[in-house]
């Protein structure tokens, strides 16, 4: 087991390595960037002081030569300041994470549970109209436009019927609230997003969970089980369901990126106060150092995120550990 | 022949010939404006209504089609050739060169594929032809996984085996004897890919990143209808049906292509 760690904790290192590369590369090597697409179109900024500025924020080096100060800085968990505000990346980005891990975790949650739920019994009622109503029902969740359905249900429960809140994590008034309400405030705002993430996520997770029950239920310890006249019950709800939702836990894996980097589309059109905007905004600015700590952060805990959910999987499945 | 794939079929062609012959089907010009009928209701005229600047919302549906076809299939087509290439690479000669490429796959995986997209468009600059090569060049790691698993499953038959014995160059091994093999599933995925893809377009595009007016696509006519959420619900509610019925066809014809190729999945329903 403290092999099969270490051997993945030292995989980390070349692709921790790459995605500073890859997102370095990228922000640095397209044409356009900060000074000249800030400056270059405004009269009032002569060569001469856009040159400064270049010195200024370091952008007359050698490539190679930022790339590795930013390495090195970066390293030693400095991520540089904003050129727009002058704040310090880490602060901009730690001020954005809970927004985007709030939503995610609660809508995550509400996906996997819904999902287990709706694989589980669609297995056990296969070819019913139960099952194939709930395939059809996941199917447009997995195929409708996340902004679109946003667009509507703004339509529908903030123009028409104004009973939910449709921008924000907050309402205007939540700093007079009592710690309660501010609670249940922040609820409040939080129905409408998770419901479209939630039904937009349900399909991947019932899919693989009934699969993956409809596998174990045709396995032979399943069969031996039967013969052995242990009771049905028994048999679904402790030796298939345990083995089926195994893979689930690689599931939780795959999740992450979209859990730390969230979706700048819909966190646009919900005013969330979340990563994927400061992304968007960052990106939109030519903010060099807030694009790059950003990217390679929510990278970097992906990676972790992953080596957790693979650790974990071995733990619980000794087949994975000894190989 | 499954009802999934025939349904999900009829659905995309149907699609693809109303992008194609959309002069056919519209008398309006996109991009005629007529400001005396700014934001009309649907009616006998203008069956889906006028925009903000009183055009034809249908005939700029007909000529946004073309651009979230063109986005599908060119960006999976892109994203397929990088794929296959990669991952037939990979799993033939497995060792030094599948780590490579298998590292290079695993750091794209770990970049948010939104965050890389952002990144990419703003800095390249939003018009359509960047936003295909873009999410076709974002878009590649699962084919290329996919490819080198059954690669290296089916380069353990004895039939490759036997080829190989009778002297057959690699290349025509892998071109002629293992690509056919693995072909389903490569369908699959790239019927999932272009629905993928003319999703990220149409987000791309109602964000002001993708297709630049006056040049219509479903997005971009969202974008415009978000303003007018109180007053014009058709320009909200028409073209993001249309990005949802692609998407849900082009979903529904992998699903039924899946079982196609699948013969296991064939025999259980049996």
């Amino acid at each position: 087991m403290k092999q099969y760690i270490l051997k993945r904790l030292l995989l980390i290192i070349p692709v921790l390595i790459g995605i500073t590369v890859i997102t370095f590369a990228i922000v640095h090597l397209t044409p356009g960037g900060f000074v000249r697409s800030n400056m270059e179109m405004n009269v009032k900024v002569s060569p001469d002081s856009m040159e400064r500025l270049k010195v200024l924020y370091g952008l007359d080096r050698p490539l190679y030569e930022q790339y590795f100060k930013w390495l090195w800085r970066f390293v030693r968990f400095d991520f540089g300041e904003s050129f727009i505000d002058n704040r310090p990346v880490l602060d901009k980005v730690l001020e954005r994470l809970p927004a985007t891990l709030l939503l995610n975790i609660v809508s995550l949650t509400v996906i996997f549970f819904l999902g287990i739920i709706i694989g589980v019994t669609s297995a056990l009622k296969r070819n019913s109209f139960y099952d194939r109503f709930m395939t059809l029902f996941t199917f447009i969740g997995y195929s409708v436009p996340a902004f679109w359905l946003a667009l509507i249900l703004m339509m529908v429960f903030a123009v028409k019927w104004p009973i939910l809140p449709v921008s924000g994590i907050t309402s205007f008034n939540f700093d007079m609230m009592s710690a309660g309400e501010q609670a249940l405030d922040v609820m409040w705002h939080l129905i409408l997003p998770v419901f479209i993430t939630a039904f937009g996520g349900l399909a991947y997770i019932s899919r693989y969970v009934k699969s993956s029950m409809i596998e174990s239920l045709t396995q032979q310890y399943t069969i031996a089980a039967y013969a052995k006249g242990l009771p049905e019950n028994r048999i679904i709800y402790k030796n298939a369901l345990k083995n089926s939702l195994l893979p689930v836990i690689t599931l939780l894996g795959l999740s992450l990126p979209g859990l730390i980097g969230g979706s700048f589309i819909f966190e646009t059109i919900f005013a969330w106060p979340g990563m994927g905007r400061l992304a968007y905004e960052s990106a939109m600015t030519f903010d060099y150092p807030v694009i790059m700590g950003t990217v390679t952060m929510a990278a970097f805990l992906t990676l972790l995120g992953n080596l957790i959910a693979d650790i974990s999987y071995a733990l619980v499945d000794p087949r994975i550990r000894y190989r | 022949m499954n009802k999934m794939i025939i349904t999900g079929a009829a659905a995309a062609i149907f699609l693809i010939l109303a992008a194609l012959s959309a002069p056919l089907l519209t008398s309006y010009d996109y991009k005629a404006q007529d400001l005396n009928i700014r934001l009309a209701p649907p009616d006998a005229k203008h069956i889906f209504g006028t925009d903000e600047l009183g055009r034809d919302v249908f005939s700029r549906m007909l000529y946004g089609a073309r651009v979230s076809m063109t986005v599908g299939i060119i960006a999976v087509l892109i994203s397929a050739v990088i794929g296959i290439l990669f991952g037939a690479v990979a799993g033939f000669f497995g060792g030094f060169i599948d780590n490579i490429i298998m590292r290079f796959v695993d750091i794209m995986l770990t970049i948010p594929t939104l965050f890389l997209i952002l990144m990419l468009i703003v800095f390249l600059g939003p018009s359509i032809v960047n936003v295909m090569i873009i999410i076709g060049l974002t878009s590649w790691t699962d084919i290329a996984r996919l490819i080198r698993a059954e690669v290296m499953s089916v380069k353990k038959l004895a039939y490759v085996d036997a080829a190989r014995l009778i002297g057959l160059k690699r290349r025509t091994i892998i071109l002629k004897h293992i690509m056919p093999n693995i072909l389903g599933p490569v369908f699959v995925y790239m019927t999932f890919g272009i629905s993928g893809a003319i999703l990220t377009e149409s987000g791309l595009s109602f964000l002001g990143l993708g297709v630049q007016p006056p040049y219509p696509s479903w997005g971009n006519i969202l974008t415009a209808g978000k303003d007018y959420i109180h007053t014009a619900w058709w320009m909200v509610f028409y073209p993001g049906l249309a990005i949802f019925l692609a998407v849900f066809s082009y979903n529904i014809l992998g699903e039924g292509l899946r079982d196609y190729f699948n013969p296991r999945l064939k025999r259980e329903n049996k």
